[in-house]
């Protein structure tokens, strides 16, 4: 019994936030490695377009709230969503059209698309904060709980109780749906090959007759897609904040590195890798060895690697120690 | 004298632009920014010799500015003895405790081959000794932090002059820059960017989350100036005397003696914080001039030149010879060290050490825009950026608010567009600088002063 009691537990605590938040970092790196792969530069930008998009949908979830349409027992803001892709898409192409394709016609090298994009992220933060403010907002509304953790310990009888909150099950859900779709988009579809061709070598691609803006308007679809999808779910599930949103980006970062950048599946993986270790070292364990180990070999302390401060800097450790040993990453994506 | 024309002209409107904010809002203001500005500029030639003398992307400038902030602290602030009797021992065990794990390793790495072998001798050894340092030092600490927690609660520093710090700063800078570089160095340009951003936001959480170093997220305040106090200027005679000569005219027109005497108080009391700010300033300047001469110096002297060669072409250097690693390891410490210095500077300037206030969007990205807008591989363009991004990041809430203004004045006072509007006025500081970095991008992109090498 103590043994299922200790699983319970690290599945309650560790394993469905860690697989929550990981959802929510693999669709943001999927985006960055997309945009590295295809237009060939590191996005900058990446936590504030998502800010946007998420800023959208919250303003829309408020509108339809005072109009008092709701969704039933999930959250308004999933009404929202496709309208908030829209705008983002929108804004994606216009910033696109006005920025970035000057650089890409021009073929500047990497460095100075990455430079613009800081650029965009500046202008992008500027009217997100003069639209909605620099605010915590919380847009959450509907059923919060899938399980509570009494009902579950009626259930069972067990003395842990496991949690699922609703935000969890979507995110999870939302997330599982929108990548398989995407993968049989890049691996089936014909217009997803020529983007992979595109992205493994552009000039040959040229010649055998794809159509570059035809890719580069799709990767920004695409993007903008996994943009709004992401981070209304992480809005969904903490609050949106638009400098939480920026902050984001670092770990997306080291998401989509450790995946191997330029890689989509990696970065999909390499989501959960940065989710889970951030979670499970910074975790207490304390009453998970006091649940397996006898009572003689019960651990005073809290028996925790890292305190939860340390959050982020475990992710960025995790990329230094890939950068070092690994350089294209977990999962081998372009060479450096 | 001609090609010197844009320099001068660009610094002329950029001295008029501040005394302009001095005559109109007020001095205390205009020499707040011009510290700053000085302070900007610093942090510019830094990050300007690692862009534009060698092409190297630094985004850890935040984290080198924290290290000077940290020595700050750790130069100025008087040791705190109790907290050295409860937990001194703990620390400096756990210090050599890694420095020995260090050595360690390095022997491990000389001695075997690449293999996964070594690979996980070093890990072993790295997680055994995290284990013994947390289980020396978590005591040590717990027993440090309950030191009088609401002012203290950190080993304290030095109690030497603040002025040491900047010079201090420089060096943490430059230690913490060896290691980032060993590390980072070999990556791509914008891989480079993304690593040392990330590194340099675990330096920030470190400083900010081990309050036994320098109490965190609690700050320090009450650093130790390096020029007078306001208080003892207003009650010193001499200062008094020279305010009073200064203002003779205007304090002669009024007749009644106590009248007279309220005026030459108040005069007293605005003059205090100028001088101040002045005695700073001049501090700052002659920093930033040092840095300049040197500089400026090493960009023309034949090491400047091997750097433009790395730079410019990379593969071709390495065949003539030139140790392209080396160099740029050295120059990315060169760099960050001269950010510490203006990190420590800025502390001084400040009084207080707020570690929860270095945010990347602040001291990596502005700084960024101020060398771009200014002229990358410039020394003159870089500070002129400094200048002008900095300016433009404080005025802009007020221009913004008077452009607001003018254009919705036909608009009633209690319009919820125009209100909404005046309260954001502050984030028109982001729109105003993302729009300068686009526009300076695509129509100048070598920046406002460019670079220009005349080979005599």
């Amino acid at each position: 019994m103590d043994f299922i009691n200790a699983i319970i537990l690290l599945l309650n605590y560790t394993v469905i936030p860690a697989l929550t938040y990981g959802s929510q970092l693999a669709l943001g790196a999927i985006f960055v490695t997309l945009v590295y792969g295809i237009l060939r530069f590191a996005n900058f930008a990446t936590g504030d377009m998502m800010s946007f998009g998420t800023m959208v949908a919250v303003l829309l979830t408020f509108y339809f709230q005072s109009l008092g349409i709701s969704f039933g027992f999930l959250p308004t803001a999933l009404l929202t969503i496709a309208p908030a892709i829209l705008a983002m898409i929108f804004y994606m192409l216009f910033i696109d059209k006005f920025v970035f394709s000057y650089y890409r016609i021009k073929k500047s090298p990497p460095v100075q698309l990455a430079m613009v994009s800081v650029g965009v992220m500046f202008v992008t933060q500027a009217i997100i904060r003069i639209i909605i403010g620099p605010f915590d907002r919380r847009f959450f509304d509907g059923e919060k709980f899938i399980l509570k953790a009494n009902e579950f310990k009626e259930m069972t009888g067990l003395n842990e109780g496991l949690t699922i909150k609703s935000t969890q099950a979507i995110t999870i859900f939302v997330t599982v749906i929108v990548v398989s779709i995407m993968f049989w988009f890049l691996n089936k579809t014909k217009t997803g090959t020529s983007m992979r061709a595109y992205s493994d070598n552009e000039d040959l691609a040229l010649l055998s007759g794809i159509d570059p803006k035809k890719v580069v308007l799709i990767t920004w679809i695409i993007a903008g897609i996994l943009a709004t999808i992401g981070g209304v779910l992480y809005g969904l599930d903490k609050s949106y904040r638009p400098f939480v949103y920026f902050n984001n980006m670092l770990p997306i970062f080291a998401a989509a590195i450790v995946g191997g950048i330029g890689n989509p599946f990696g970065a999909f993986l390499g989501g959960y890798v940065i989710a889970f270790a951030e979670i499970l070292v910074t975790y207490a364990y304390k009453k998970f060895f006091t649940y397996l180990l006898p009572e003689a070999l019960e651990p005073d302390s809290l028996v925790q690697l890292l305190s939860t401060d340390y959050k982020f800097a475990v992710s960025f450790s995790i990329l230094v120690i890939v950068l070092l040993f690994r350089p294209s990453g977990i999962f081998k994506g372009k060479t450096l | 004298m001609m090609q010197h024309k844009n320099i001068i002209i660009a610094y002329s409107i950029m001295i008029f632009l501040i005394t302009a904010v001095g005559i109109l809002q007020s001095w205390t203001i205009a020499l707040t920014i011009l510290n700053y500005c000085l302070i900007s500029a610093v942090m510019t030639i830094g990050a300007n010799i690692q862009w534009g003398y060698a092409g190297l992307i630094n985004f850890g400038i935040m984290g080198y500015t924290a290290l000077g902030g940290l020595a700050a602290v750790l130069v100025n602030v008087p040791p705190v003895k109790e907290a050295w009797k409860a937990g001194g021992s703990g620390m400096v065990v756990s210090l050599i405790l890694i420095i020995f794990g260090v050595y360690i390793i390095r022997a491990v790495l000389r001695k075997f081959e690449n293999s996964k072998k070594r690979n996980y001798i070093v890990a072993a050894i790295i997680i055994i000794g995290f284990v013994i340092i947390r289980y020396i030092s978590g005591p040590a600490i717990e027993n440090i932090e309950a030191v009088d927690p609401a002012k203290t609660g950190f080993l304290g520093g030095l109690g030497l002059p603040i002025i040491f710090s900047w010079i201090v700063g420089g060096l943490f800078a430059a230690g913490i820059a060896l290691i980032v570089g060993k590390i980072a160095l070999g990556l791509r340009a914008d891989y480079l960017a993304i690593a040392t951003l990330l590194i340099a936001e675990i330096i920030v959480s470190i400083i900010k989350h081990e309050d036994w170093l320098a109490r965190g997220v609690k700050n320090v305040i009450g650093l130790k100036r390096p020029v007078p106090y306001e208080v003892d200027l207003q009650g010193s005679t001499w200062f008094i005397d020279l305010v009073e000569k200064f203002h003779s005219k205007k304090l002669d027109l009024i007749t009644s003696l106590s009248d007279r005497q309220d005026v030459l108080n108040q005069l007293v009391i605005d003059a205090s914080s100028v001088y101040v700010k002045l005695c700073l300033a001049g501090l700052f300047l002659s920093v930033v001039i040092i840095l300049l001469i040197l500089t400026q110096k090493a960009l023309y002297s034949p090491w400047g030149r091997k750097m433009r060669a790395i730079r410019d072409n990379e593969v071709a250097a390495n065949a003539m010879g030139k140790n392209v690693v080396k160099e740029h390891l050295l120059i990315f410490i060169l760099g960050s060290a001269i950010v510490g210095i203006a990190g420590a500077m800025m502390v001084t300037n400040d009084g207080l050490f707020t570690p929860g206030s270095y945010r990347p969007m602040r001291y990596t990205f502005v700084i960024w825009v101020m060398v771009i807008v200014g002229g990358t591989g410039n020394n003159f363009g870089a500070i002129l950026g400094g200048f002008v991004v900095w300016f433009l990041w404080v005025e802009a809430a007020p221009i913004a608010l008077f452009f607001i203004n003018f254009f919705t004045a036909h608009l009633e006072e209690t319009n919820a567009v125009k209100q909404h509007l005046i309260q954001s006025a502050a984030y028109f500081r982001f729109l105003l600088v993302g729009i300068g970095l686009l526009i300076i991008m695509r129509y100048r992109p070598k920046g406002l002063i460019p670079e220009k090498i005349n080979i005599k």
